[in-house]
């Protein structure tokens, strides 16, 4: 599921003291891992091993049940993300209008599959269940735009934007 | 910090700027002459709707109107398929569709000159007598609301609006004149039963909270705002647009079971409603309606946010605690419940957004006027959310006992495009699908499960003959198998069994005998799954081999998908007779698989395409371009 190229760990000193900040805030706090993860993907924008091993340390968790609980939920990803996010609501109401076709024809243009992200970095393919707009269904999101009412003719015309 | 007198004077001194907002008032004593109000949920945020109320602002600003007219964004009106949505009062004239580029003609036209611009009106609203109100569309006056009644009527970031619409006065009601006993005993005597899906007796869950360990030093108050069924958007919509109903309710029912703290968790994929949380709690610590000794009593109650972050089986009740907690989401077995032993081993409650929607307002009306509405053995209202191959797609609320066909028909106004009704699909991926059959049964908890569906949260996708419903299974099984977490086996190896059968059907390689074994599969899993999810997983099978058998069976013995939705079953032909032979489907086929054949029909000029079955990849271009409709699927 997964993108299985290997792209080198490069956080920043000043990434890593917004870190610690983090954990020092929470440290202690019943069930404190779950928005300390949630945060420090916001730094990294995904939670890298090396991420894990630094929480791990100073919230003196074990490191296995770190990683448990990032690969439990699908908000958190130990891969990076590209530039462009894009993020194709499979839910109920956009799958019967047709957001599967959607999903297929991007997937094909990319040359990527789910959970992937292109050679450049640029683009990631995603599925998500619902974001709760289904009065624009079929949906999908590049980053925090929303683009809805859809068909896979317009699909060229929203990566375009992009370029 | 302020006092229940100081609460009542903010209420009373709001009461004509939400007046002002009822179509045709006469409010004299409202500060604004009109109030223009903007849907700022997630559907018509989506849309741009932000950019057209700061277009606004700026063209009051600009002709000096701001102390006269006053722009409140609120949270969702209902009717997303209209959205971006305007609606200005005292006048109750609905804007639909609108955009940027409409704001200047609106302001000079309407809002200065009088003159309601007709062509960007919602249509049904514009008759040949003049302009209709709002609440007799027939998307409107079917509707009773009680969870949904403040959400696209207040501003959900101003507490004040909330206390002018009575708010937090149920809680002070309780706290003042109540006993926790009596509390729970309203809600008992309401027949308010858990929105969430599962219909458990809201009071009774209460009730054991309260009395099943008498001696707990601690006790928490949860709420569920981890909406993980696809395609339904309730309790996003509440707390996009009545975040302070929330609040007071988990304080009522903290009071009521003897909890001092509640956490409410909520999906980190809803950003607005996390903010306006994250807001109106701020707000009701800055005025003491949660925190130390509210209202000067002895009655301490806090709440914090968790957020979620992606797993649908969070919403099961153990799973959701065991999250909250800081672990892996997994259920765990119950006994023991958590009113028992719930969060950190405490007694606990969850309850779900929509059901503490309701709790204010049996507290102020009383139980009987809540047990006044619905039918014998579910009160009050629902509020479901309409999507798929529906008109209207939205929010709506409806009293338990309306009848699928008065949602879908006089509501969601129909199917568009003169297609045909095929399924109603209720309760997500632990529902199932509703036939024709059952188009007049009464919605209500129990003949919802009697016909092989149940209530879930509320949502309602309506699906025409266009939808495959073996592909629908699938779709669900699909889901399922993703979200199991994995912890019992049942779950986690029999849901991927189940879908690779349904995979089977849908690429026609499936005997008779396999539909028995699925079925039979079905009902082990039901049994000995551990949690909701894996019981509830099979339902979306269940329901379809029973109301649609004939379409599993056209899959396996005449292997064809009669709705053309299964690729593997799918043929595409030419009409040579209605074929004109212009070449588009195969100058645009890319795979080279449609040539020109000998056949001239009469009447025509050129001779018929015709295409090759063997390479056609079914991708569906050459229908999408053929002008006269000579090419067919199925």
């Amino acid at each position: 599921m997964a993108t299985k190229t290997t792209v080198p760990f490069n956080g920043t000193a000043e990434q890593e003291e917004k870190l610690h900040a983090i954990i020092a805030e929470h440290k202690g706090d019943p069930g404190a891992l779950m928005p300390v993860l949630q945060q420090a993907q916001d730094i990294y924008g995904y939670l890298p091993i090396e991420v894990q091993k630094i929480i791990s340390d100073e919230m003196e968790i074990p490191l296995e049940k770190i990683y448990g609980v990032v690969t439990f939920y699908a908000q958190f990803s130990l891969y990076p993300k590209g530039k462009y996010n894009i993020s194709v609501c499979l839910g109920t109401a956009c799958y019967v209008k047709g957001s599967g076709d959607i999903y297929d024809k991007l997937q094909e243009i990319l040359g990527i599959g789910d959970g992937e992200c292109t050679p450049d970095g640029k683009f990631s393919l995603e599925a998500c269940r619902c974001i709760g707009a289904c009065g624009l269904a079929p949906v999908l999101t590049v980053n925090e735009d929303v683009y809805g009412r859809l068909t896979t003719k317009d699909i060229k015309k929203v990566l375009d934007k992009y370029e | 910090m302020k006092t229940l007198q100081e609460i009542q004077q903010i209420r009373d001194a709001m009461h004509p700027e939400l007046e002002l907002r009822t179509e045709g008032s006469k409010e004299a004593n409202s500060k604004y002459e009109k109030h223009v109000l903007i849907c700022a949920g997630t559907g018509c945020t989506s849309s741009a709707s932000l950019t057209i109320a700061e277009k606004l602002e700026e063209e009051l600003a600009k002709n000096e109107l701001t102390d006269k007219i006053q722009v409140i964004r609120t949270g969702c009106f209902g009717l997303c398929a209209l959205g971006p949505i305007m609606i200005v009062y005292p006048e109750g004239t609905f804007y639909s569709r609108i955009s940027a580029k409409d704001v200047t003609k609106i302001v000079e036209e309407h809002l200065i000159n009088g003159n309601p611009v007709k062509e960007l009106l919602y249509d049904e609203t514009v008759t040949e007598d003049g302009i209709k109100s709002l609440n007799e569309t027939s998307f409107y006056k079917k509707q009773h609301r009680v969870a949904l009644r403040n959400c696209g009527v207040i501003n959900p970031e101003n507490i004040d609006e909330y206390i002018g619409k009575d708010g937090y006065q149920a809680l002070a009601k309780v706290i003042q004149e109540m006993t926790p006993e009596e509390v729970i005993q309203t809600i008992l005597d309401s027949g308010l039963r858990g929105r969430g899906g599962g219909g458990f007796p809201t009071g009774m869950k209460w009730k054991l909270a309260r009395t099943i360990v008498p001696d707990a030093d601690q006790k928490y108050v949860c709420c569920n705002a981890d909406e993980g069924d696809p395609g339904a958007f309730m309790d996003r919509s509440v707390l996009e647009g009545d975040p302070h109903v929330v609040l007071e309710a988990m304080a009522i029912a903290g009071y009521a079971i003897g909890a001092t703290q509640g956490y409410i968790y909520v999906r980190a994929e809803y950003p607005i409603a996390v903010e306006r949380l994250k807001i109106a709690i701020n707000q009701a610590r800055e005025y003491g309606v949660l925190g130390k000794n509210i209202f000067g009593s002895d009655f301490s109650f806090d709440i914090d946010l968790r957020l979620g972050a992606g797993a649908f089986v969070c919403g099961e009740e153990t799973a959701l605690m065991t999250s909250i907690e800081g672990n892996r989401g997994e259920p765990r077995p119950r006994p023991p419940f958590p009113a028992e032993k719930g969060l950190y081993q405490k007694p606990t409650i969850l309850n779900n957004v929509e059901t503490y929607a309701n709790v204010p307002q049996i507290i102020l009306n009383g139980a009987e006027w809540f047990a006044g509405m619905g039918t014998e053995k579910s009160k009050g209202s629902k509020v479901f959310a309409l999507g798929g191959k529906i008109k209207n797609t939205g929010l709506v609320e409806v009293p338990m006992g309306t009848t699928l066909r008065e949602v879908i028909e006089e509501i969601g106004g129909g199917i568009p495009n003169g297609k045909k009704f095929k399924a109603a699909q209720t309760g997500g991926p632990s529902g199932g699908c509703i036939s024709p059959e059952n188009y007049d049964v009464p919605i209500d908890y129990d003949n919802l499960i009697a016909i092989g569906s149940m209530m879930g949260s509320g949502g309602l996708i309506v699906m025409d003959e266009d939808n495959c419903m073996v592909d629908i299974a699938k779709f669900f099984l699909e889901f399922t198998v993703d979200e199991s977490c994995g912890k019992c086996t049942p779950c986690r190896i029999g849901t991927k069994r189940m879908y690779e059968m349904l995979d089977k059907i849908t690429k026609g390689q499936a005997t008779l005998e396999d539909l028995d074994k699925l079925e039979e599969l079905c009902y082990y899993i039901k049994a000995n799954s551990l949690c909701g999810l894996g019981q509830t997983a099979p339902n979306p099978v269940l329901s379809t081999l029973k109301n649609f058998r004939n379409e599993y069976e056209a899959h396996v013995l005449a292997k064809k998908c009669p709705a053309g939705v299964c690729k593997d079953l799918m043929m595409f032909n030419i009409i040579p007779d209605k074929c004109v032979g212009c070449g588009l489907c195969a100058k645009n086929c890319p795979v080279h698989a449609i040539t020109q054949g000998d056949y001239i029909a009469p009447g025509k000029k050129r001779a018929a395409f015709v295409i090759d079955t063997a390479k056609c990849i079914k991708c569906g271009v050459c229908m999408g371009n053929c002008r006269p409709n000579a090419i067919t699927k199925g």
